[in-house]
This record gives structure tokens, sequence and C-alpha cells, in this order.
């Protein structure tokens, strides 16, 4: 690759020109000046946040139910049942006591190939922050979200999100996932879509087609 | 080995051609027509949609300014996360690269998420060459490539087709005799079409909307969820960006990740955005590769006027405003870029040997200002590159003889003494009586003059010009002064 060490040579070069190269403090110092009079927080109550949350993802055509922590089981038990699913992929480091009838779900498909993942009919993690104003569920995969892939290959994803990870607004998400921005991350709002036909949103195309979120609330 | 995408027709040959398509046309209307009333409605909800397009600005601007200290840090901590990076002079370069890479892997098959910069190079074409087949999965490139036909616009590139071409086209490709035209059913098509090759094929190639420099991660907006299965599922990713896609840190897509979703597709949020940061083992491919591409990129840095054009974030909102591009579509602009940022992007990553009729393809309205997400003053570089490209004309001989150089020398002499242009107005006014039309109007001008007169109908000169008039007021101070003046000249 000495071709590629000539061209990074005098493409920096380029980009250079004559002028001095500036210490890296002064650039810091132009960074942080750069103006940032953005909304960053909301006003809303952790009630109508939620509440804005869940009319987000309904228009986005995803379905959603509330449920307080206790009954947690019971309600996935009922929303995968609404669904008429039997075979839900589910990651390592979820806990173990959110599944209530283990016929239902299949453990250890994080190491699964895509073909494998391909088979099961749906998905259950959780999340790390989710954001009201955009209907926004961000997976900052850990083990109890498991790899990426494990969220995307089957056709339906239930995620759950507890009421004190839904943030009102994007940089407020951002302040939350900034320290550990180097694990892989997925913004998913609702199911997935395309307006390439005639600009019309018609939902599913590659990703999974049907989302169903739970929120959690105390 | 291909070159990059080259211009061969000036843009008013090519639109007056296009012209004539009303389908082409109703289609363009119908969906900048759409996306537009959206992203107006979701841009409304923000309060604070100023501010964002003030700091979207600076950051973009800030990261230009300190380029190479931003794509060194990229590099580094990229490296350091398991990532390879490689530079690339240009657009052959480039295209070496990823077919040195693919080929490493015995790879005939790639996949791809949709790329404008892979287009802009001719990847595909580069690829072919060489016996790879490259496989679109954005359902409009599929469609696109399907039809071997070229993107018209930079989001939706396959909006000058409606339904209705797409299923013609997906049932003769795709051998699906049955489909049906509802865009559901194109949709599910494509699904079943590419999900085969997803879960098959070990190595792709993606374009990047984002670079960070702090983290070395790479950014990607998208819809469908092509772009996680290409980012997640091969062995193999080779990413390839131009070097201007580079942002300081990883907090600054708070602000784009509001701006570009709400200019691009007038959604709030769109469906997916992946980050990801080198390899992470157990997760995603084994091997990532990141091909930074300048390609006359770098030259534009050193133009202050028009080194804005590089803070462009691909979002086309300048394109569904455009009054020029709803009559055109993308096509008359004979390159990957279209639209307003297309007319100043394009000329100068040819530095203006291509693409040179693009600047005058505006009415400068500023209606692609009043939208741009990080406040690019497109009207302000197409006026700048306007000048450019005479000044680059009249360097030739040719151009320095051309009836339009001489022309304009011409009329810049009479300009130049009051005398000279009243002496103009007067044989003018004798030399026009034959071109007067019943209307009053002159409808037809003769020879290369009749240029001005195909669209439109000329006034002619009045009997008497308004220096004329004003001499013949009574007051001699002022009629002297104008004399004293002219006679200095």
């Amino acid at each position: 690759m000495t071709e590629s060490v000539n061209a990074r040579a005098a493409i920096l070069a380029e980009i250079r020109g004559n002028r001095p190269l500036p210490a890296a403090d002064s650039i810091a110092q132009n960074y942080e000046a750069i103006p940032r009079a953005y909304v960053r927080s909301d006003f809303l109550s952790s009630q109508e946040r939620v509440n804005l949350f869940e009319s987000r993802l309904r228009e986005y055509d995803a379905n959603v139910y509330r449920a307080a922590l206790k009954s947690l089981p019971e309600v996935i038990d009922h929303v995968l049942a609404l669904r008429k699913k039997t075979r839900i992929g589910v990651p390592h480091g979820l806990p173990a006591n959110w599944l209530l009838n283990l016929r239902l779900f299949v453990t250890g498909c994080d190491t699964h190939s895509p073909q494998e993942l391909d088979k099961l009919e749906g998905v259950l993690t959780s999340c790390t922050v989710a954001i009201a104003v955009t209907g926004t569920i961000v997976l900052q995969h850990d083990t109890a979200h498991g790899p990426r892939k494990l969220s995307l290959v089957p056709d339906y994803h239930l995620c759950i999100v507890f009421a004190g990870q839904l943030v009102g607004t994007v940089p407020e998400a951002f302040d939350r996932l900034a320290p550990t921005a180097t694990v892989p991350t997925t913004f998913i709002s609702g199911p997935s879509a395309t307006a390439d036909i005639e600009m019309t949103r018609i939902k599913g195309v590659h990703g999974p087609r049907f989302l169903d979120v739970i929120v959690v609330v105390d | 080995m291909s070159g990059p995408a080259t211009v061969n027709e000036d843009f008013p040959t090519a639109a007056r051609e296009l012209l004539k398509d009303t389908q082409l046309r109703a289609n363009i209307r119908h969906a900048t027509g759409i996306i537009t009333r959206k992203r107006n409605a979701v841009v409304a909800e923000l309060s604070d949609w100023e501010q964002l397009r003030e700091s979207g600005s600076q950051i973009r601007s800030h990261a230009l300014q300190h380029l190479d200290h931003y794509l060194l840090q990229f590099e580094q901590a990229c490296t350091k996360a398991g990532g390879h990076v490689h530079w690339a002079r240009d657009a052959a370069e480039a295209n070496c690269l990823v077919i040195a890479l693919v080929q490493a892997h015995g790879a005939r098959d790639v996949m791809k998420i949709k790329s404008m910069t892979t287009e802009e190079i001719c990847l595909n074409q580069a690829l072919e060459d060489q016996g790879i087949r490259a496989h679109e999965t954005d359902l409009a490139e599929l469609i696109i490539q399907l039809g071997h036909d070229k993107p018209s616009h930079i989001v939706v590139p396959a909006l000058h087709k409606n339904r209705a071409q797409i299923r013609e086209l997906f049932a003769r490709e795709m051998h699906l005799e049955d489909l049906g035209d509802q865009p559901e059913d194109l949709a599910a098509a494509a699904r079943h079409y590419l999900r085969e090759k997803f879960l098959r094929i070990p190595v792709t190639v993606s374009g990047a909307n984002f670079l960070i420099a702090e983290t070395g991660s790479v950014c990607i907006v998208e819809s469908e969820g092509n772009g996680r299965m290409c980012l997640t599922l091969p062995d193999v990713l080779i990413t390839i960006a131009g070097i201007e896609k580079v942002i300081p840190h990883f907090r600054d897509l708070e602000v784009f990740l509001q701006t570009l979703p709400r200019s691009a597709t007038g959604e709030r949020m769109n469906p997916y955005n992946s980050t990801w940061t080198g390899v992470h083992p157990g997760d995603g491919p084994r091997e990532f590769h990141v091909v930074l591409l300048d390609s006359g990129r770098s030259a534009i840095l050193h133009d202050d006027e028009a080194r804005q054009t590089l803070k462009c974030i691909r979002c086309g909102a300048c394109q569904n405003v455009c009054p020029v591009y709803h009559q055109t579509g993308g096509h008359a602009y004979n390159s990957v870029y279209a639209g307003p940022i297309g007319a100043i992007l394009t000329p100068q990553l040819h530095q203006l040997n291509e693409g040179a009729s693009l600047p005058y393809a505006s009415s400068l309205c500023g209606a692609c200002y009043e939208v741009c997400p990080v406040k690019i003053d497109i009207p302000e570089v197409l006026i700048h590159l306007r000048a450019q490209v005479v000044r680059h004309e009249h360097a030739t001989l040719a151009g320095g003889l051309s009836l339009w150089s001489l022309g304009m020398k011409a009329a810049a002499a009479l300009f130049a003494s009051g005398n000279r242009l009243a002496l103009a107005q007067h044989l003018g006014r004798i030399g026009q009586k034959p071109f007067i039309a019943t209307s009053g109007f002159i409808e037809h001008l003769p020879f290369q003059l009749s240029g001005w007169t195909e669209s439109r109908d000329l006034a002619p000169l009045p009997r008497e010009s308004f220096r004329e008039w004003w001499a013949k007021r009574p007051g001699p101070a002022v009629t002297e002064i104008i004399s004293n003046r002219d006679g200095g000249k």
C-alpha cells in the first residue's frame, strides 16, 4: 500500500497549502467557541414525556404498551400472544426474570449465524436510551441488546423501555451516549421503511417490519 | 481504469431534451412537492431551527478549517480500534484500492449501500471491469441499477420513476409476472430479492454520512435497514468517504441528526442510524477499511468564497425547492450531484473543465440557501463560479476570441462613454425598425441573437433615452454638469 502512503502525504500537503499548522489547543479553543444556542432539554413532566414518546411511536406504526415493573413478564407474554409469536430470540444479558413462558424464547442466539436468525419469528431486547420528541430507541449494543444482527434479521422487534431511560431531546440522548460512544450504536425510529416509490412511506423493507414497545413506568 | 463521472453535455442542451418529457416533470413535481411540504412541517415544529442551522454551519466550517488535524485524529482513532485507513488522491486510486481489497478476499460479488461518493468515482463500473458484480441494496438504487438508469436526486435517486414504471422494471428483471403495482408489493419484491444476497455475500462497500474524528467512528443514516444489513452481516466492510465528511466530536451528531432527517425526507428522525468504531469482536465485520477520497476536494479548500460548498451534508433540500430542478429534473445536470448543490459542487470537483454551464443553471432566487441546514450560500457561490468560468474561458485563445467575449468587450467599450452609448442608441433605434412586430415588441432577433427571443419578446429601444429626456429639461446647471462629466471621459 505504498501508493496510499504517497497519497496520504500528498493530500495532507494539499490541504495545508502554505498555512502554518495551528496548535492542537488553539483548535480545541476554536471548537469550544462554536455557538450552541439550540434547545438541550424539554420542559415536560415525565408523564407528558411518556405520552409524547408513545404518540410518536404510533405515528411510525409501532404498537405501544405500558407495564409496571412487577407485571412486565405478563405484559411481554400478552404482547407476544397478540402477535401470535412462538419463537422469540433473546440476548444472553436480558434479565431472566422477564421471561415467564420459557417455551417462547430462544436463548444463545447472540452467536447464531444470520441464516439461523432468519428462522426466528422475532427478538426481544432492552434499550440504552429513548428519545421522546423523535420516537427513537437507541441500542448501544451491550449484552442485554445482543449483537446488532440480532435485532435486525428477524422480522419482529419487541423492545422494553424504562421511563428512566426516556429523555426529551436528541442532545439529552447524546449526553448519555457520549461516554460510551465507541460501542456500536443503532438509532431505531419505527419499523424499517422506505419512501423511494413516489414518496409514500411504506413500512418494512429489510429491517424488522414490525416493532412493538413496552414502556415500563413506576 | 475509469476516471470520475464525466459531464459530457452542457446543461441547456440536456435540459432542452428533458423538458419535452412531461411524465418526468410530473413525477419530479409530485415527489419534490411532497418532501418539501413534509420538511416545512417538521422544521416548523422546532423553535430552535435557526440555532441548529447556525451550529451545524459553524461545526462544518470549523472541521474544514482544520481538516488535516481532524483527518489525522480520525485515522489514529480508527486504526486504534482495529480499522484500516487508506488515502486516495483521485477516483482511479480509490477504485484500485477497493478492487485490491475485494480481490484479496477472492470475492466475485459485493453488496453496496447507497453512496453518492461511489457514484462519483464510477466504482460499480470499475468493479465490473474486473469481473466483480456490485449489488445495490437501497430500493431506489436497485431501481436505478436494474433499469441501467442514472440517479436524479441525492436522497431519492429514482424519484423520476413512478410505481407503474418500477413495476414493469421489477417484473421483467426479477421474473415476477404477477407482481402488483402497489408500493408495498414492490418493496416486498425487493426484500425477497435481496435477502438471500445479504445472508450470503461476505463483502460490503458503503459510503459514510459522517466520520467522527474524536472516536474514529463512522455514521450512516438510512431508512430501509439495507444499510444495517450491509454493516453488520458481512465479514469485510469497506467504507469510501470524501475527506470533507469528518466532524470533530461524537456529540456534534446531536445537531446533524436533528437537521439532516428533517431536511432530507421530512421526518423527525429517519428509521435507522448506525455508528460503529473499527471492529467489534462478536458483532459485525471482522475486517474494516476506510478509503479517504480527495478527488478535487482539497483544491476547493483554498478558495475562500467557494469553500463553504464542502459543508454540504447531502440532504437534497436545495434540489426539492429549486425552480430550475423542478423543470428539468436531475439528469440535465449530467452529474451525480444535481440541483443547486450539484451546480456548485460538480464544476469545482472538475476544476471547471467540466460542468462549466452549471453555475448558470439557476435563477439565483435564493430558495436553496433558505432551506440549507448548514447555511451554504449557494447563490453567492454560483455568482463567484460564473466569474471563474468566464476567466477560465478567456484564458484560452478560442475563448478570448469567442463571439461572447468579443461582444462583452464591445459592450464594455460602449458603456464606458456616454457619447458612445448615445451614438449606439441612435443607431440601434434605426437598426431595430425591421424587427419590431405589430405587437410593438421584437419577437425574433437574427443570427446569434436569436437565442434571446426564442422564449421571450424583447422590448425595443424607446424613442427617447433617459439621458436625452433629462438633457431637455430646463436648468442649465444640470446639463452643464452632465456634459462636463461626459467631456472628461
